[in-house]
């Protein structure tokens, strides 16, 4: 069962959808009931991996690998560590919701609705578990599709605009991706003599500086344009206003976190010279905190519910770029948690959105206030998950921003200054949204007679609201998930960085494994050794761990058996 | 000892009533918030007379955050500086809780209002018993929270809503400044615990002490409401009046001058830092009490009274004597929020009149309420023995020993407390009445907190010699004793009291002609300096417009969105272009064949010649 966990974690919405496809089109009802089972049992048989992961070991886990086209190089790879881990229950449990919260506002092709949310869901997944870039670069390609779909077909009046814009803008993004994942394939080739996509073996490659930068250059506008960064984020709003709820609630939740994942899982560790680069860096950070303070402004000012949230994500996803580019543990283990706490916060902001749209088939801010009189149960849980998105203490935003913009001060003080500005505004423009839908007297009549949330609307927020207190009031589990794999990204990046440090009192052994392993010259040789050596308690396993199984850990460490 | 259960009492009456108050009765209401109050004040006084507490006693629970080299843990810990405030949060906090049964009888969302009551309990205490900065902050923003939720606590009204954002926003200014604080405490002491930080601050550069003391105090100066970030207080008076006792009086906005108190051993390495604070406090102190003269509403006039009070305390911790400011913090507990208590009951009396204009020769018909409101009027003016007294006779002791000009507009300052406070008494309680509602004295509910406090109020800085208390934990400070300082500040605040006399009760009409001979200069302190006017000008407007008009529309949907689909024209007219070449016309096909070609062979001749 464990070899193939994430095979089962991977295929199971596909399952479902070949079930769904055989489903009569005009039984609704069974179709809902059905698409609705095949989403729980997607959550369901991702809990293993929470309760089988162990965070003692380096590398990744539960790994599965066959060839694939052994013409090109390409494998079946996957494999999980604590960062996909984190996402991939993110992905289920808001797949479920986002499904769960479709029952009523979907009529029309109720069956090509659900068929694309399963295949979407196999896509996302698949992103964060392929550990081969052929296979990651197909998932990648086919989350377009479905999401295209969800937001053309199911969408607002615009909504052709919106799915164009958003498919043709991360198309753009992901051809130069793909140009510079062949880069680094033929490189690969010119240096070992063979064709492979295997992101173990394309860390191998040792390429000048100028190839490195213009290989990231190439990946970051893929990114960049996923998560989005300022200034690629104009298709964000767009889409996310045409876009069903559930559909907003995935893009935001779910679908930006490829972006800044694959910042963590290919660019720096593929690319550390180039991530390290000084003017990279700092354009990347300015990015950022651009990103932040622009973001909330603009929200500031929206009139529209559903923009205003969506340029919030874009706001909070800075901060989840300053922390990746802080380039120290806590900068990056706060980037990971607080893509978390996006997905739960801004997936909540959107599901709230959808419950008055529904009733009321408007966004505009205006045609709104006081839905406390009328909804108190909807006014509390707007109230949670505003101030869970606003990063008040005890719940989940807090504890990301203040561990990412501690890493941000550790690296540079002024970006921190400039990002706790954008802390200040992200109230302001939540409270004021508030204020202006919640609170006050009931003027418009329209209002007057709207019927409270349902038991099922309720319910998708139950789970959501309990995950952002665990992680507000507990977060230590996830910084132990996280532990491990952002120590191996900042080890493999700024091989240094732990060399002055002694933390757990391992810093002697590190030293040692590191310098047994890293006798060659080759940068990849002298990283990769120190790579699982600088994380074990006990440094013979990391050396003589699952050896190529360890796709961070080098070739010297393996061949230091 | 278990302090957890301090804050989790109350936290327990939060979630009870919270979520299912709606359908509980009121006496089952105030059973779970009361009781949880009074149960959390048992065991706060349980610990703070069980424990020996020259020594800080922690407890350790969890470990919160742990990343990297950064460890936070949640501890708790008691010292005497923490059970002065345990006991003036829990104690005052009883009483309030009591007071509000009487007080919201008749309103709206009687459990949301307990229920918040009782999350504020919990993050006070949260806040008082932290042992590092972190879970202070938790504490700090999660008090800022409730008090959101109880300044908007009449959502309808949107002068309250408004008020309820404002004091948000404006502490998470002053947050901006405690967060970097928190960073760079940790960079250079590579902890947040309050034990291994101040252990360590004597050896530590001045310099970079001084960036941490003045972060922190900005922090300060949004939740103790001091210039330039006091705007948020006068507003917050827009709760319900209970609440301006609690939070906005008593306890919440004393939070900062507690964690100055409580970062002593910084700041004593920090001596500008401590001027800063010194002068912030005293300007802050005389500017609002100069607001305070003009003010018509009587809760306008004891905010602006609390944010002059705050001021007092300042100083007291800017001049180095935090054991004085941490008395004037008590005593100030207690006659503040006996005033404004009594106020509410002045209010419930008159059904909801605030205004003083509309009040008078109410001594005889609330007469409970005006002997308590008389017992905190003395004691804030400064008269001894009442407990203000002593308090303000420390901080302007220890102001005088740092500066003399310090104290003098400090005395000068403590006159016009005595002079707008006794205003207030005697434009409400004597001469006729001026309104048209029928009096009514409030319940006994109500009277009895304000009884207490007026003992406190009284005799409380003669009870509790807090100074001598806190002896063990701040540097002790030797300054003598002056009669003839202590003489001119009382004297300054008899003289206020008399001119007040002589205003309002002797020769009525005479405030009228002195507003009238300085015409401009009324204007100015009566519309608060337009300080509201000039931030909505100078902050506000820019933000609101420039976001609005040049991010939004200018730079987003014109040149980024612009560019991008910009980029889409040119695609679809160069593909329009490119789309004549496929006329289906196969001649034409085999004409561009034949071009196309022409074109590579020349190029191919050009580059290098056809072999």
């Amino acid at each position: 069962m464990d070899q193939h966990l994430l095979s089962i974690v991977l295929l199971t919405p596909l399952a479902g959808l070949a079930v769904l496809l055989l489903l009569p089109a005009k039984s609704k009802w069974l179709i809902r009931i059905w698409a609705n089972l095949a989403g729980l049992a997607g959550f369901l048989v991702s809990l293993p991996l929470v309760q089988r992961f162990r965070t003692d070991v380096p590398g990744f886990q539960f790994e599965e690998k066959a060839d694939w086209i052994p013409s090109l190089g390409a494998h079946y790879h996957l494999g999980l560590d604590g960062i996909s881990l984190l996402l991939v229950m993110l992905t289920t449990l808001m797949g479920f919701l986002a499904i769960l919260s479709s029952w009523n506002s979907i009529q029309d092709r109720v069956k090509e609705y659900y068929a694309m949310f399963l295949l979407l869901q196999t896509g996302m997944i698949g992103v964060f578990l392929a550990l081969d870039f052929f296979l990651f670069y197909v998932f990648w390609e086919l989350v377009l599709v479905p999401m295209y779909f969800i937001i053309g077909v199911w969408g607002g009046p615009r909504k052709l605009y919106a799915a164009i814009k958003f498919f043709l803008y991360t198309l753009a993004g992901s051809v130069l991706m793909l140009l510079g994942i062949l880069t680094l394939y033929f490189q690969h080739f010119q240096q070992f003599g063979f064709y492979t996509f295997e992101i173990s073996d394309l860390m191998r490659v040792s390429m000048p500086l100028g190839v490195q930068q213009w290989v990231f250059w190439a990946f970051f506008l893929g990114f960049a344009i996923k998560v989005p960064m300022f200034p690629f984020h104009t298709w964000l709003p767009d889409a996310h206003v045409e876009a069903p709820t559930a559909g907003s609630v995935i893009l935001a939740a779910v679908l930006l976190k490829m972006g800044t994942y694959g910042f963590l899982r290919f660019s720096l560790p593929l690319l550390p010279k180039a991530s390290m680069d000084k003017t990279i860096v700092e354009i990347l950070a300015a990015l950022s905190i651009v990103g932040i303070v622009y973001g909330a402004l603009v929200s500031l000012m929206q009139q529209d519910w559903k923009k205003l949230v969506a340029y919030s994500s874009v706001s909070h996803l800075g901060f989840c770029t300053l922390g990746i580019f802080a380039m120290n543990p806590n900068g990056i283990a706060g980037s990971v948690i607080q893509q978390i706490n996006h997905g739960i916060s801004t997936g909540m902001l959107f599901l709230i959105v959808g419950v008055v749209y529904e009733r009321r088939h408007t966004r505009e801010i205006s045609e709104y206030g006081g839905l406390a009189h009328v909804m108190p149960k909807f006014a509390t849980v707007f109230a949670i998950a505003m101030l869970s998105s606003a990063g008040l203490p005890l719940l989940n935003g807090f504890v990301g921003e203040f561990t990412i913009l501690q890493g941000a001060f550790e690296a540079n003080r002024i970006w921190a200054a400039f990002a706790v500005s954008g802390v200040i505004l992200g109230a302001a423009y939540l409270l004021w949204l508030y204020q202006r839908t919640v609170l006050g007297q009931v003027t418009n009549a329209k209002n007057l007679a709207i019927p409270d949330m349902s038991l099922r609307e309720i319910a998708i927020f139950v789970p959501l609201i309990a995950w952002a207190v665990w992680i507000g009031v507990y977060p230590k589990p996830y910084f132990d998930v996280l532990r491990r794999p952002v120590a191996e990204i900042v080890q493999r990046v700024r091989p240094e960085y732990y060399a002055g440090r002694n933390e757990g009192g391992s810093a002697e052994i590190r030293r040692d494994a590191g310098t047994k392993a890293g006798m060659a010259g080759l940068e990849a040789h002298s990283t990769g050794g120190g790579m699982a050596a600088p994380l074990a308690r006990e440094p013979a396993l990391a050396l003589a761990g699952p050896g190529g199984s360890a796709p961070l850990a080098g070739p010297q460490a393996g061949g230091g058996q | 000892m278990q302090l957890w259960l301090i804050p989790a009492l109350p936290l327990v009456g939060f979630l009870v009533n919270g979520l299912f108050g709606r359908r509980f009765s009121k006496s089952l209401i105030n059973a779970i918030a009361i009781g949880s109050v009074a149960l959390s004040f048992a065991w706060a006084l349980r610990a703070v007379l069980g424990l020996d507490l020259t020594h800080p006693y922690t407890e350790r629970y969890f470990t919160w955050i742990q990343s990297g080299a950064l460890t936070i843990n949640c501890d708790f810990t008691v010292d005497r500086l923490t059970a002065v405030m345990l006991m003036v949060v829990t104690g005052i906090g009883a009483l309030i809780h009591i007071y509000s049964i009487g007080y919201m009888a008749h309103e709206g969302g009687y459990y949301r209002f307990f229920a918040f009551l009782n999350l504020f309990m919990f993050f006070m205490l949260t806040l008082v018993l932290a042992a590092n900065f972190l879970v202070l902050f938790v504490g700090w923003e999660g008090v800022g929270l409730c008090s959101y939720l109880l300044i908007g606590f009449y959502f309808d009204k949107k002068f309250a809503t408004n008020a309820g954002n404002k004091a948000f926003i404006v502490n998470r200014i002053g947050d901006f400044g405690f967060s970097l604080a928190m960073f760079y405490i940790f960079k250079n002491f590579g902890s947040l615990d309050f034990g291994a930080v101040f252990g360590q601050a004597a050896g530590k550069p001045e310099s970079m002490l001084t960036v941490i003391g003045l972060l922190l105090m900005l922090g300060a100066c949004g939740k103790s409401a001091q210039l330039p970030l006091y705007v948020w207080l006068p507003d917050a008076m827009a709760g319900p009046t209970p609440v301006s006792a609690l939070i906005h009086a008593a306890t919440m906005v004393t939070a900062g001058v507690y964690m100055t108190a409580r970062s002593w051993s910084i700041y004593i390495h920090a001596p500008a830092a401590m001027d800063a604070i010194a002068i912030i406090g005293i300007a802050t102190a005389f500017f609002a009490a100069t607001i305070g003269l003009a003010q018509n509403d009587i809760k306008k006039v004891f905010a602006y009274s609390t944010v002059s009070q705050l001021g007092y305390m300042f100083v007291g911790v800017g001049c180095g004597a935090f054991s004085a400011g941490i008395y004037h913090l008590m005593t100030h507990a207690f006659f503040k929020a006996l005033l404004f208590l009594g106020s509410g009951s002045v209010i419930h009396a008159l059904s909801g009149e605030q205004d003083l204009r509309n009040m008078g020769g109410l001594r005889k018909k609330i007469r409970w309420t005006f002997l308590t409101m008389m017992c905190a009027a003395i004691a804030i003016a400064g008269i001894p023995p009442f407990a203000g007294f002593f308090s303000k006779d420390a901080i302007l002791l220890a102001a005088h020993h740092r500066a003399p000009w310090l104290y003098w507009v400090g005395t000068i300052t403590a006159g016009m407390t005595a002079f707008y406070v006794f205003r207030a008494i005697f434009l409400a309680f004597f001469g006729e009445y001026r309104g048209h509602e029928h009096p009514h004295e409030s319940p006994r509910v109500m009277l009895v907190p304000l009884a207490i406090l007026a003992v406190l109020s009284a005799g409380g800085g003669y009870l509790f010699k807090v100074p001598e208390y806190l002896g063990a934990v701040f540097p002790r400070m030797e300054i003598p004793e002056d009669p003839a300082l202590m003489t001119i500040s009382t004297l300054a605040g008899l003289a206020g009291i008399f001119l007040a006399w002589l205003m309002y009760v002797a020769r009525p009409g005479m405030a009228d002609s002195l507003a009238g001979a300085v015409n401009g200069l009324y204007t100015l302190v009566y519309n608060k300096y337009f300080v509201d006017e000039i931030y909505g000008a100078a902050v506000v407007d820019p933000v609101v417009n420039g976001s609005r008009a040049v991010l939004w529309q200018r730079v987003d949907a014109g040149i980024i969105d612009g560019a991008a689909n910009g980029v889409g024209d040119r695609a679809q007219e160069i593909g329009g272009a490119l789309r004549l070449l496929q006329s289906g016309n196969i001649r034409s096909y085999a004409a561009w064949v034949l071009f196309g070609s022409v074109v590579v062979i020349v190029a191919m001749a050009v580059a290098g010649g056809v072999r």
